[in-house]
């Protein structure tokens, strides 16, 4: 049980881009999409695709509603001659822990990981259904709104929280997503007013809601010499581990999160403090209990980006939570940071990503 | 800027697959189409329902199918004012995590009981099936679960 057992290569964030989060893009195709968005996370550092060994993507068939969508994704990156490449069903903060994974092993020094989706395609309720268990509760279409209703009253029953905290979280990751140029959803409301909001599912109101976003992002790892080369102050992610729980809904503590505290304790969270957090709670209330999980005090800010309650593109989310919690290190505002990524129903699967600066 | 508005059209996917259930999910589907709720036995003599053929704690297998039911208590609750198109009511229902009589954990359903001032945390609700005849062996065949003593008691 020794957190941070293992003494991972050290492995940098030497870029990150994002798209402009948007509540519906029509106008591109997914390779329309990320093209810019590849093209920045290699202008920034001044590199080409011929100077990562490894590609790494996190999408999902059922957004665009076509098999192996992600094949015609890797246009954006151009990969001739062939490229070795990987892709998972999953949030690009999988891939890029995949990718992670794969620098560990010492042969290559730079990967580059990116994900995308188009949320307003289809109707995110019917999609979302489909991740679920296809005997007891997908024939019957339980909604993802509904399911993190469950899980919000649960938390109001336990005391842990009630509908004024979701609120004034909401209230400050929207006023916060005010100076990220990226977000989609930034205004200045106060709880308050947001209580007036009628129930989606209560006892969710709307503000309690992510938005539908359309987005993509991309980040560049580097180790060695690369992550030297490319930056005068790497940005190192010094623990990275995801954990998942059962898949049965009701045999689960809907309140807490054990596979995020198991998660930051291999990853070493606990070692020293955390200045910033930013934490995948696409719902108000789930940030309640990640931060709990996480063992984070009432003094660590969270989401000074806005997080997913300002901008909540799936598949890409999670991914830019590692982006976003880097560049506060790199711009100097932390030292040391820790980003979170989650996935399925209710908080399901968790991963936990400490970064430092030197 | 698009010079015109971006063409639209529907377009369906569907995976129309069937998949076989399997000695503890068929045994629970069709004590549903007779009538009945089926528990299995995990780790520590637990109750697991809706059953699994593991333990969804610890991984091991299960073991006796063991009846349960048919009432049961509200764990948590959400209320859906404005059912979707492919919800199981659609009338104003909610959805429910329901911990059956004789079970250690809750499964999903959907209680139909008037309105949200009816239905709180710790209710008890029994099982409301569709009539045997249209039963098939699946979820669908409870039709909702209702306050016990009656809906809107």
């Amino acid at each position: 049980m020794s957190a941070a057992a293992r003494t991972p290569r050290p492995v940098s964030i030497a870029s990150f881009a994002q798209m402009q989060n948007v509540r519906k893009d029509d106008e591109h195709n997914e390779v329309e999409m990320l093209m810019p968005v590849i093209a920045e996370v290699f202008g920034n550092i001044g590199i080409t695709k011929d100077d990562v060994d490894f590609i790494c993507s996190g999408s999902t068939d059922y957004l665009i509603g076509g098999p192996f969508s992600f094949v015609m994704a890797l246009d954006a990156v151009g990969v001739w001659p062939p490229r070795s490449e990987s892709h998972v069903e999953m949030d690009g903060a999988w891939a890029l822990y995949e990718a992670w994974v794969l620098l560990q092993e010492g042969e290559i020094d730079a990967a580059l990981v990116y994900s995308f989706g188009r949320s307003s395609l289809g109707d995110l309720n019917e999609i979302l259904s489909l991740q679920l268990d296809p005997y007891y509760l997908a024939p019957m279409w339980p909604d993802t709104v509904s399911l993190a209703a469950l899980q919000a009253r649960a938390l109001i029953d336990a005391g842990k929280a009630t509908e004024a905290d979701f609120a004034a979280i909401a209230a400050r990751s929207r006023k916060d997503a005010l100076s990220n140029p990226k977000a989609q959803v930034a205004n200045d409301i106060p709880a308050e007013t947001l209580l007036e909001d009628e129930y989606v599912v209560s006892p969710l109101r709307r503000h309690a809601l992510p938005p539908i976003t359309d987005g993509a992002a991309a980040i560049v790892l580097a180790a060695g010499d690369k992550a030297r080369q490319w930056s005068d102050k790497p940005v190192w992610i010094t623990g990275f581990d995801h954990r998942i729980e059962t898949h049965s809904l009701g045999a689960r503590d809907l309140t807490s999160s054990p596979s995020t505290t198991r998660a930051a304790e291999v990853a070493g969270l606990a070692d020293g403090p955390v200045d910033v957090a930013e934490i995948h709670a696409p719902y108000a209330h789930q940030e309640i209990i990640i931060r709990e999980a996480l063992g984070l005090d009432e003094t660590v800010p969270i989401n000074p980006s806005g997080g997913p309650l300002a901008a909540n593109p799936l598949m890409s989310a999670g991914l830019i939570r590692i982006g976003e919690a880097a560049a506060s290190i790199k711009s100097g505002k932390a030292k040391r940071a820790v980003a979170h990524a989650t996935s399925g129903p209710c908080l399901q699967q968790n991963l936990v990503c400490v970064l430092e600066g030197e | 800027m698009p010079e015109s508005e971006a063409l639209h059209a529907e377009h369906h996917l569907e995976y129309p697959y069937s998949r076989s259930v399997g000695p503890v999910i068929g045994a629970f589907l069709t004590g549903l189409r007779d009538g009945k709720l089926f528990g299995v036995t995990g780790a520590g003599g637990t109750v697991i329902v809706p059953p699994t053929e593991y333990d969804p704690t610890t991984g091991d297998d299960t073991g006796e199918m063991v009846e349960v039911g048919p009432g049961g208590v509200v764990e948590s609750w959400a209320w859906v004012s404005h059912p979707l198109r492919k919800h199981p009511l659609q009338t104003p229902f909610a959805w429910a995590l329901i911990r059956l009589d004789g079970a250690d954990t809750a499964m999903l359903h959907v209680v139909d009981a008037g309105g949200p001032d009816k239905l709180a945390t710790g209710d008890r609700v029994t099982v409301k099936y569709r009539p045997a005849s249209e039963r098939i062996g699946a979820m669908a065949d409870i039709e909702a679960f209702v306050p016990e003593g009656g809906a809107g008691a």
